[in-house]
């Protein structure tokens, strides 16, 4: 059989490497962006010289004729689904048995003014990691528009060449559409101590540029005011890459239209990772799930079900991680920037202002909902399997201890956060498992 | 698009200096430039009042530079520009710095006339510089490896100071090179040195203590062993502590720890690995290949230390130095120079900035090796993965000293146990997403983390494997 994979990012590549682990059908990958699979969430390290693309590349590149996978660099213009092949750039076509749509994202544009002047930019693939090289070149002021993870790595990118960043954002403090509002404000002075200049609650009005095509400056569209740059990088989320499929006959709204199968409207068609969208959301998710773990994820599942171990995808909780500049950030269930209903929370915060931890729970029953944590490393094992057993935040809070992943010696701040607790409830929590591997592996074989 | 290229070779915008870093390193290079003149000064030109002011100046530079490169810059990883600079990757800065520590390795082993060494007679150039100070801690004139003791411990000290500063947010990383910079002043330079000059009546006997066999090759060598047995109290001291450190002590802190407890909390080669050689920590090769490499010289280089170790004993139990057409005289000079200066000094350090810091400890140190086959078999030690929280950047990998390729491991969620890993903890601390943790763990099938699903996030159904 033989199995054709659009895309090369992490949804399509661990699709091709489970297939291959768990089968010998011919598997052939289809990219335009590289040559060989390289870690997205890198590109900025490349950038700031951290490491070359080489080094992004998770494996070497004879590991691919060695497991026999075949790459094939090309863009894919439109896919025949009545004659199963598709047609790539280069006026070739491709058959297949099965086809696999892993296309990732591109970039939101929301029709400004000036959007496609030279020099305005987003930030998802090589492509952009090489306009960004020439538009840093000799670029004095850059804007930032759009306040999400993206939007914060290209600053941190931009600010490691010494480049002045302005970050302009609709939210009134940054993220705080995801992230609640501690955490939020945690991360914007994080953000004005590294010497960008945060502007929160205001919108792009339009891009200036010159009678050469070039930015020239970017006007706010509550004020009016105008801010000089040359460099215009827009963050403000991306959206499935699927416009080449538009022409076919799979379903597709946002994203490509899947069940929880991973499959399409067509059979022997299928969609993962960012590009794919669940008819009916998994309870508790969003039908777009943009995440490299998701995307792997659903890789796994789609592989299993392509070599006959048809199953669902069945994500377990909630989690994810980002690092805003020195920040590093993990979250573990469902932590919302605002309370749901019945919901309590305990937020602690270092006073350095650069370590917090948040958990939500249900004071009715005590059950645990969730944790952000920032500055502080834990163990997504144990919240893993805490999640699933739905134990009590005092479960947690006394566990605590067991679940810290920071680094031997790191000064450990569990009995400050429960004594927070038992201040905020009246309770008497305290402190119980260490936080040896013995005592994690013996949650972990319950 | 040429994906296969770098594109840190376009990059056009090299680190900025400021005036203040510039000035900092212009006052190294005076330092620098002091000790050159000294190696290259006719033999009647008396530097000794150089001596201070060239140390002084060395030091000042690395402190300066270490203040006005991170005073202004939150505690935070600070690999920016590592891949752009020169210096860190491989240009025109880095070899020329290779070629110069290379050839300094070069004279201090087979050429220490030419540093000013003098056996017969009063030293001259460079060596003579250092008399004063030996003569302040030992009572006796400098040798070549006074001079490289010096500087050995001025480079752990100064680019330690750095080390701490750049990784002052992580309280492992502070520890562990405090303990190196201690070990290094105390155990391998000063306590060594006074007890000589205390002893000065002794002949000369392992004098680093914190050195044992296989690293301390001529451990077992007649004249060593005689000296030791001759040597009276000290001298017993550090025959059985030698042995004692070889069979019970290391085996058994290698059982809880890791060799981390010795390779880059102790060792001086380790020593300088982590601090002078931080800045060229990711040119290791993590190919699959280089790991090949890395096994088959490692464990050759054991089997032969072994193999000399057990000539030059049976040598000094019977008196026979010929064993069928073997000469053990011949065998431990060859391995001496090969394998000893050759391999460790000029190879190991030399070569710092080409590739990269561990050279030695990764393809040579028969005491890796050893630690290294007791860590992965019988040891608590390993660093765990967070679960799935493994993006794939290539992080770790690339700042891992040894070239293992840890993001293998992170990304299928799989623990790493492996020989060569010195626990330095950079890998961990490098990970933007806090997947990796150093710990000690009970040794069992978890130590390997691969019972539990692969990667979890997700309700298993299938198995994959």
């Amino acid at each position: 059989m033989k199995i054709l994979i659009i895309g090369n990012g992490i949804a399509g590549i661990t699709a091709a490497r489970h297939i291959r682990k768990n089968s010998d059908h011919e598997i052939i990958v289809i990219s335009g962006e590289t040559d060989h699979f390289y870690s997205r969430t890198a590109l900025m390290y490349i950038f700031m010289g951290h490491m070359r693309f080489e080094e992004t590349k998770p494996y070497e590149d004879w590991f691919w004729m060695k497991n026999r996978i075949q790459l094939y660099r090309a863009w894919v213009e439109t896919v025949d689904t009545d004659q199963k092949h598709v047609i790539l750039d280069n006026g070739k076509s491709m058959s297949y048995d099965k086809l696999i749509i892993a296309t990732g994202s591109s970039s939101n544009y929301f029709g400004w003014p000036g959007q496609d002047l030279k020099g305005v930019q987003g930030l998802y693939n090589m492509m952009d990691l090489e306009e960004l090289e020439k538009n840093a070149q000799h670029c004095k002021h850059a804007v930032i528009v759009g306040g999400g993870l993206i939007g914060i790595e290209l600053g941190e990118m931009l600010h490691s060449r010494h480049i002045p960043v302005t970050f302009l954002i609709r939210e009134d403090s940054y993220w705080n559409n995801v992230l609640p509002p501690g955490e939020s404000a945690m991360v914007s002075k994080h953000i004005r101590e590294h010497g960008f200049n945060l502007i929160t609650s205001k919108n792009l009005g339009e891009i200036i540029g010159d009678e050469r095509g070039c930015v020239t400056g970017i006007k706010i569209k509550e004020t009016g005011e105008e801010i000089e740059c040359d460099l215009v990088g827009i963050t403000a989320g991306v959206h499935p890459n699927i416009e080449f499929i538009k022409s076919s006959k799979i379903d597709t709204n946002r994203g490509v239209l899947v069940n929880h199968y991973l499959e399409t409207n067509i059979p022997d068609v299928y969609a993962i990772g960012d590009c794919a969208e669940f008819k009916e959301p998994i309870a508790g998710r969003r039908p777009i799930e943009q995440v490299w773990y998701t995307g792997r994820m659903q890789g796994e599942v789609l592989a299993q079900n392509i070599v006959g171990n048809r199953q669902p995808y069945r994500p377990g909780p909630w989690f994810n991680s980002a690092k805003f500049l020195d920040i590093e950030y993990q979250t573990y269930g469902m932590v919302m920037p605002k309370l749901k209903e019945g919901e309590e929370s305990l937020y602690w915060e270092h006073p350095d202002g650069k370590m917090c931890v948040h958990i939500v729970y249900q004071p009715a029953d005590k059950k645990f909902i969730g944790i952000n944590t920032f500055g502080i490393r834990m163990r997504h094992h144990l919240f893993d399997q805490w999640l699933r057993e739905e134990q009590s935040v005092e479960y947690v809070l006394r566990n605590l201890r067991a679940a810290n992943f920071d680094p031997e010696f790191c000064k450990m701040y569990e009995r400050e956060i429960i004594q927070q607790y038992n201040q905020q409830t009246g309770s008497s929590v305290y402190l119980q498992s260490k936080r040896s591997f013995s005592s994690v592996l013996s949650f972990l074989k319950k | 698009m040429q994906t296969n290229n770098s594109l840190s070779l376009a990059n056009p915008h090299p680190p900025q200096l400021n005036w203040a870093q510039k000035l900092s390193l212009a006052l190294g290079a005076l330092g620098g430039l002091i000790l050159l003149v000294a190696i290259a000064a006719p033999s009647d030109l008396n530097m000794q009042s150089w001596l201070w002011p060239s140390l002084g100046l060395l030091t000042a530079s690395g402190l300066l530079y270490t203040y006005f490169t991170y005073k202004d810059k939150p505690a935070g990883i600070k690999n920016d520009g590592n891949f752009f600079s020169s210096l860190s990757h491989r240009g025109v800065v880095g070899w020329v710095l290779g070629i110069i520590i290379t050839g300094f390795y070069v004279l201090l082993y087979y050429f220490e006339s030419y540093l000013g060494f003098n056996e017969n007679g009063a030293n001259t150039g460079l060596v003579q510089m250092f008399d004063p100070l030996s003569m302040f801690l030992k009572g006796k004139a400098a040798s070549q490896w006074f001079v490289y003791g010096v500087l050995y411990t001025v480079a752990i000290l100064v680019m330690g100071v750095k080390f701490i500063v750049k990784y002052r947010h992580n309280k492992y990383q502070v520890l562990r090179t405090i303990s190196v910079m201690f070990f290094q002043l105390a155990f391998a330079f000063l306590i060594p040195e006074i007890l000589e000059g205390l002893n000065s009546d002794k002949a000369y006997f392992a004098k680093d203590m914190k050195n044992m066999w296989p690293l301390n090759y001529y451990f077992f060598e007649d004249w060593h062993l005689d000296n030791m047995l001759s040597g009276g109290g000290l001298g017993m001291f550090m025959l059985v502590l030698g042995i004692a450190m070889i069979f019970i002590i290391s085996p058994i802190l290698t059982y809880f720890y890791g060799k981390r407890w010795y390779c880059s909390w102790v060792c001086g080669c380790g020593g300088l690995a982590e601090t002078a050689g931080d800045p060229f920590r990711h040119l290791s090769s993590k190919k699959l290949i280089a790991w090949k490499i890395e096994r088959w010289m490692i464990y050759a280089v054991l089997a032969i230390i072994i193999f000399v170790t057990g000539m030059v004993l049976y040598t000094y139990f019977t008196g026979q130095a010929q064993i069928l057409f073997l000469n053990t005289y011949t065998l431990r000079s060859a391995y001496g120079f090969w394998i000893g200066a050759a391999f460790s000094g000029v190879i190991g350090v030399g070569f710092y900035p080409i590739l990269g810091s561990r050279v030695w400890c990764r393809f040579g140190c028969p005491m890796a090796a050893i630690l290294g086959l007791q860590q992965r078999f019988f040891s608590r030690f390993r660093i765990t993965t967070n679960g799935g929280q493994c993006i794939s950047c290539g992080n770790c990998s690339t700042y891992c000293e040894m070239g293992i390729d840890v993001r293998w491991y992170a990304q299928r969620g799989q623990n790493i146990v492996r020989a060569s890993c010195v626990g330095c903890g950079i890998c961990s601390a490098v990970c933007p997403r806090g997947v990796l943790r150093l710990e000690n763990g009970p040794v069992n099938e978890d130590r390997f983390g691969e019972p539990k699903p692969i990667i979890i996030g997700r309700d298993e159904v299938g198995i994959l494997s």
